[in-house]
């Protein structure tokens, strides 16, 4: 990753996000699942903390775009749920931005919480535990073979 | 002018300790993954196998880890904490900072080679108190708690032959370190018993239309409007009733910001800088460290040119809690 290209800080046209609502949400799901699978499969999250995922329901939400992400881990796999009959167990809400920060390790999950940008509502110790599993996660083998992450 | 005090930085876990490593901390200070340590969060924290690497990456760049064992042993659970002083002579940390006496007592006698230093959790802020350890358990350094002026730090430094560590950036809570059940008077848990305030199980944060509010084991801490900056949820930095008018009774959600009198801090003698944020991720690490090593080497050359950069201090202002900060008791003109 190029150390110094930087994600700045933007929100969408609010146009986009009406737009998004309106399409169908299986893809980002679906891109969702698959990379953490893939996270999976390299053995980069440790079973300790897997454990505590186990049949958990989570929602991830791009408010910018309109488009969010049910999820679920079970049996050794995150599975895509289309349609949750019921509220997430954690539910993270914030500006596609904010997302790419994170996912860049740019910014921390706390400092885009203080300033408002991420919003995190439900079962507060699995919020710390899956910010935990990933911080601690060496991304740099992810990025060498998801050629998704790489600038 | 004195030599620069050592860049002292927290990890979480092994990216952050690498973080820390790669942008110019002197030293890295960790914790184990249980309750010996006052970050026992959920996911965060070493097992011996990442600390094995963790220290290999460090020593390999001349780097030290310290590992901290900073709370206090539970009744019936001596052993644990005596296992995790252990543990850490076995790992070949280059030194281990505790808080609670019995321990500094265990690991003097058990480990008399092993570095010890005085954690901040135990509260030692007088010479007096700190030459006591150095007598008793042979510390070499100790971390004043963050409740001193700078003339008293200095006073504390010309009368004590310890090394002395003093905080230089993180969130500041009420700095009764060591000594502080405001966590356990809300539910039961605190950072001296099971290594962490305000555990996450007790938190909701409950997002409505155009406000927010934090819970902690049921108490309303806090009520947020959408634009207003968040904080820690704890009790200390919660907005309560106090005769008819709410506001922040006890203190504001604020991060200690040294930048500004860095100068002194090394004219006075201060052996190390530390940062706070073991829970903080990667990234935190990377921008504090980044930031307080470009400041203290602008100082290596003399301090009368030295002027705070905008840059370091946007910097660090962003990363702050409730986005705002101060110099803490530093220089508070009463005592």
């Amino acid at each position: 990753m190029n150390p110094n290209f930087t994600i700045p800080k933007f929100r969408l046209p609010t146009f986009i996000a009406s737009l998004g609502q309106k399409l169908p949400q299986w893809p980002h799901a679906l891109a969702l699942v698959a990379g953490l699978n893939a996270a999976l499969k390299m053995k980069l999250l440790p079973e300790d903390e897997l454990t505590a995922l186990e049949d958990k329901l989570f929602r991830v939400r791009v408010l910018d775009t309109g488009g969010e992400a049910s999820y679920t881990y079970r049996g050794g796999l995150f599975r895509p749920v289309f349609r949750p009959e019921r509220e997430p167990d954690l539910a993270f809400a914030a500006n596609l931005s904010a997302y790419l920060q994170l996912l860049a390790r740019q910014e921390d999950p706390d400092t885009l919480f203080f300033n408002r940008e991420l919003e995190i509502t439900g079962d507060t110790e699995l919020g710390l535990i899956v910010k935990n599993m990933l911080d601690a996660v060496e991304w740099p083998k992810l990025s060498d073979r998801l050629p998704l992450l790489r600038h | 002018m004195s030599s620069l005090p050592e860049l002292i930085c927290p990890a979480g876990s092994l990216p952050a300790l690498k973080a820390a490593v790669d942008n110019g901390a002197d030293a890295v200070y960790l914790g184990f993954k249980n309750d010996t340590n006052a970050r026992n969060f959920a996911g965060l924290n070493f097992d011996q196998k990442t600390m094995s690497e963790g220290i290999r990456y460090a020593h390999a760049k001349g780097r030290e880890i310290l590992l901290a064992i900073n709370t206090f042993p539970q009744a019936g659970r001596v052993a644990d904490w005596q296992k995790a002083v252990d543990a850490a002579v076995d790992q070949n940390v280059d030194a281990i900072i505790l808080a609670d006496v019995g321990l500094l007592d265990y690991a003097r006698n058990r480990h008399p080679q092993q570095r010890l230093h005085l954690s901040v959790q135990g509260s030692a802020t007088s010479y007096e108190a700190i030459n006591f350890c150095q007598r008793e358990f042979g510390i070499r350094r100790a971390v004043l708690p963050r409740v001193l002026t700078l003339a008293q730090v200095e006073h504390v430094i010309k009368n004590t032959t310890v090394e002395i560590e003093v905080f230089g950036f993180g969130s500041l809570c009420v700095m009764n370190e060591g000594r502080c059940w405001l966590s356990s008077y809300a539910c039961g848990e605190s950072p001296n018993t099971v290594g962490a305030c305000s555990p996450a199980k007790y938190v909701k944060w409950d997002k409505q239309p155009g406000t927010m509010e934090t819970r902690l084991n049921g108490i309303l801490i806090d009520r947020f409007g959408d634009d207003e900056p968040a904080g820690y949820p704890t009790l200390c930095k919660g907005r309560f009733e106090v005769e008819g008018e709410t506001y922040y009774a006890l203190e504001e959600p604020t991060s200690l910001n040294v930048l500004s009198i860095l100068p002194e801090i090394i004219k006075i003698g201060v052996k190390a800088i530390k940062v706070e944020g073991r829970q903080r991720s990667p990234a935190y690490v990377t921008q504090v460290t980044r930031t307080l090593r470009a400041a203290l080497d602008s100082l290596a050359n003399g301090s009368e040119r030295f002027h705070v950069k905008p840059a370091w201090q946007a910097e660090l202002s962003k990363v702050s809690e409730g986005s705002q900060a101060t110099l803490g008791a530093y220089n508070r003109p009463w005592r």
